[in-house]
């Protein structure tokens, strides 16, 4: 069925997200509180089109996250995700 | 007691345009200089704010289509989208000299490092080329002879983005073998039909799976999803394919 | 200070109506939403009002349908700034839904297919404020705008006006739904620019 697919994936969520967290989201590994799926942020089924972020589990559906800026603070509920997983920084090339 | 405070870790910054060059009818690759660039990897993005005198501002991401090089200076290719709010402005209205904010570079997942010596697989469904560049111009940057493939499905040939630089990179020894497809009207003498791209295209046209390759997939939804199932119905580890979805209609947003 | 973009002026058109403060006027219909567009046959669709331990009311399609409704003619407030004027919808009243229904419960928490809830006083929903919504411009609600049915709330923000309803269950007390757990206001008048929670 080619109905139109209405979400993106974690990459999109990154530079909102990156007012919070001090590393990289999309590279962190997330397990899902609802189905217990390992998935990279990066893979999560993002909705932006709404008054916030919503990420869900690529699999079941379930919410990992939500986010909204509102009036410059951040609302930030991460209770979808049963850890988050986040390695240490890779040392970033230095430009040519 | 001061609540905690937001912090700006990726602030925006000032970008003046450089230069401008139409890719198609309808997509253009700005070159920016960026204050106090610090550098990007291929396949990171930025995010572009454009704000109008009355302080009402719109923010679409862009991946960046450069290769990362130290100049402070970077490129972007924006497709115009017939309802866009954004990408009519940017392909349309922007001068050189014009001033822009972004914020970048984004992302870690995504991304292709020049020290990944493993073959890699790249797979761009129309605009999901930009992404896909950077890692080509990367690559060539960087001297290195990592093997590379691109899958670039396309609906017509007038879409292609770089027609020039990926013809003259095929033609080259140790270079980028590039497959593409056209999903509504084909070249003259064009031998596949025109239609989405599909297993029989995959088997040809795309690095087997025992060679263990690292795949990127990029374009709109629809298509990433098409793709990667491809993938995986070919063999292909479901950790070894990293994806960047634009919307529906190709905006990242 | 935010770069001003020479020549940048949006997607907005000017306005000569009255809008609540902050919102521009929008001709399309912006399409929102915090999950995918559910795909709910008729067969098994169903609308019930429950107070959190019995069901006190259930209707299926059929019977849903053969209520009285009406068109209403109104004007959309969204949160994230567009307005929309002058959109024509056809629904069942909730004071038709509500008829017959004895409850000294205040507050209720609409829940819609998915997981998508948004709370509202009892009496917001009564006196010809809300319906329950199933045409659009004269044509059958489309499931990317809350087709089969959604709720229709117009003097409050356009998110409390849950797409692809199916219930709701009467509380005693004021609970925040899905945004207004997020910072959003848990009444959201946008003539008073209700948009955001104050703690």
């Amino acid at each position: 069925m080619n109905a139109p697919m209405n979400y993106l994936d974690g990459n999109a969520a990154a530079g909102e997200l990156s007012r919070v967290f001090a590393v990289d989201i999309t590279s962190a590994k997330g397990q899902c509180a609802n189905c217990g799926a390992k998935r990279r942020f990066a893979e999560a089924h993002l909705y932006s089109h709404c008054p916030g972020l919503v990420a869900r589990c690529a699999l079941c559906g379930h919410v990992l996250l939500r986010f909204a800026n509102v009036r410059g603070r951040v609302f930030l509920d991460l209770s979808g995700m049963t850890y988050l997983r986040v390695d240490a920084p890779k040392q970033e090339e230095a430009p040519v | 007691m001061a609540g905690t405070a937001v912090l700006e870790r990726v602030t925006w910054r000032a970008a003046n345009v450089v230069a401008v060059r139409d890719e198609t009818a309808t997509a253009r690759t700005l070159a920016l200089a960026v204050c106090d660039w610090p550098g990007h990897v291929a396949g990171q993005h930025v995010d572009v704010r454009l704000t109008a005198p009355d302080g009402y501002s719109a923010v679409r991401s862009y991946s960046i289509a450069s290769a990362p090089i130290s100049d402070g200076r970077i490129e972007i290719t924006v497709e115009r989208l017939p309802n866009g709010e954004v990408s009519p402005y940017l392909t349309q209205e922007v001068m050189v000299g014009d001033e822009l904010e972004l914020r970048g570079p984004i992302g870690g997942w995504f991304v292709w490092r020049r020290d990944q010596t493993e073959p890699i697989q790249l797979l761009a469904g129309g605009s999901g080329i930009v992404p896909l560049m950077a890692m080509i111009r990367s690559r060539r940057s960087a001297g290195s002879s990592a093997p590379f493939r691109l899958l670039y499905s396309v609906r017509e040939p007038e879409k292609v983005f770089y027609r020039d630089e990926l013809r003259t990179l095929s033609n080259q020894g140790d270079s980028v073998v590039i497959t593409y497809a056209y999903t509504r009207v084909t070249p003259n003498d064009w031998r596949r039909p025109a239609g989405r791209i599909d297993a029989p295209l995959i088997a040809t046209g795309t690095w087997p799976s025992t060679l263990r390759p690292t795949s990127y997939v990029c374009g709109p939804t629809s298509f990433v999803e098409h793709a990667t199932d491809l993938l995986i119905a070919a063999g292909h580890d479901r950790e070894r394919i990293r994806t960047e979805r634009f919307g529906a209609t190709g905006e990242r947003k | 200070m935010a770069v001003i973009s020479r020549g940048f002026s949006g997607r907005r058109t000017p306005a000569d109506a009255k809008l609540p403060p902050g919102q521009y006027l929008t001709t399309d219909f912006p399409v929102l939403s915090a999950g995918p567009t559910p795909h709910i046959s008729l067969d098994r669709w169903e609308l019930t009002i429950d107070d959190g331990s019995n069901v006190l009311k259930r209707w299926d399609w059929k019977s849903f349908r053969e209520l009285p409704s009406e068109t209403i003619t109104t004007d959309l407030h969204c949160v994230t700034r567009w307005s929309k004027l002058g959109t024509s919808w056809e629904g069942v009243s909730l004071d038709v839904l509500l008829a017959d229904l004895k409850t000294d419960l205040p507050y209720a928490m609409f829940r819609s297919y998915g997981d998508y809830t948004t709370n509202l006083p009892l009496k917001d929903v009564m006196n010809k404020q809300a319906w329950i919504a199933f045409k659009y411009a004269g044509a059958d609600l489309e499931p990317e705008h809350g087709g089969p049915a959604r709720l229709l709330v117009p003097h409050l923000y356009l998110w409390k006006s849950a797409k692809w309803v199916t219930g709701m269950t009467l509380m005693p007390h004021d609970k925040p739904g899905f945004w207004e757990n997020l910072g959003y206001h848990i009444y959201g008048d946008p003539w008073q620019e209700q948009r955001y929670s104050n703690e």
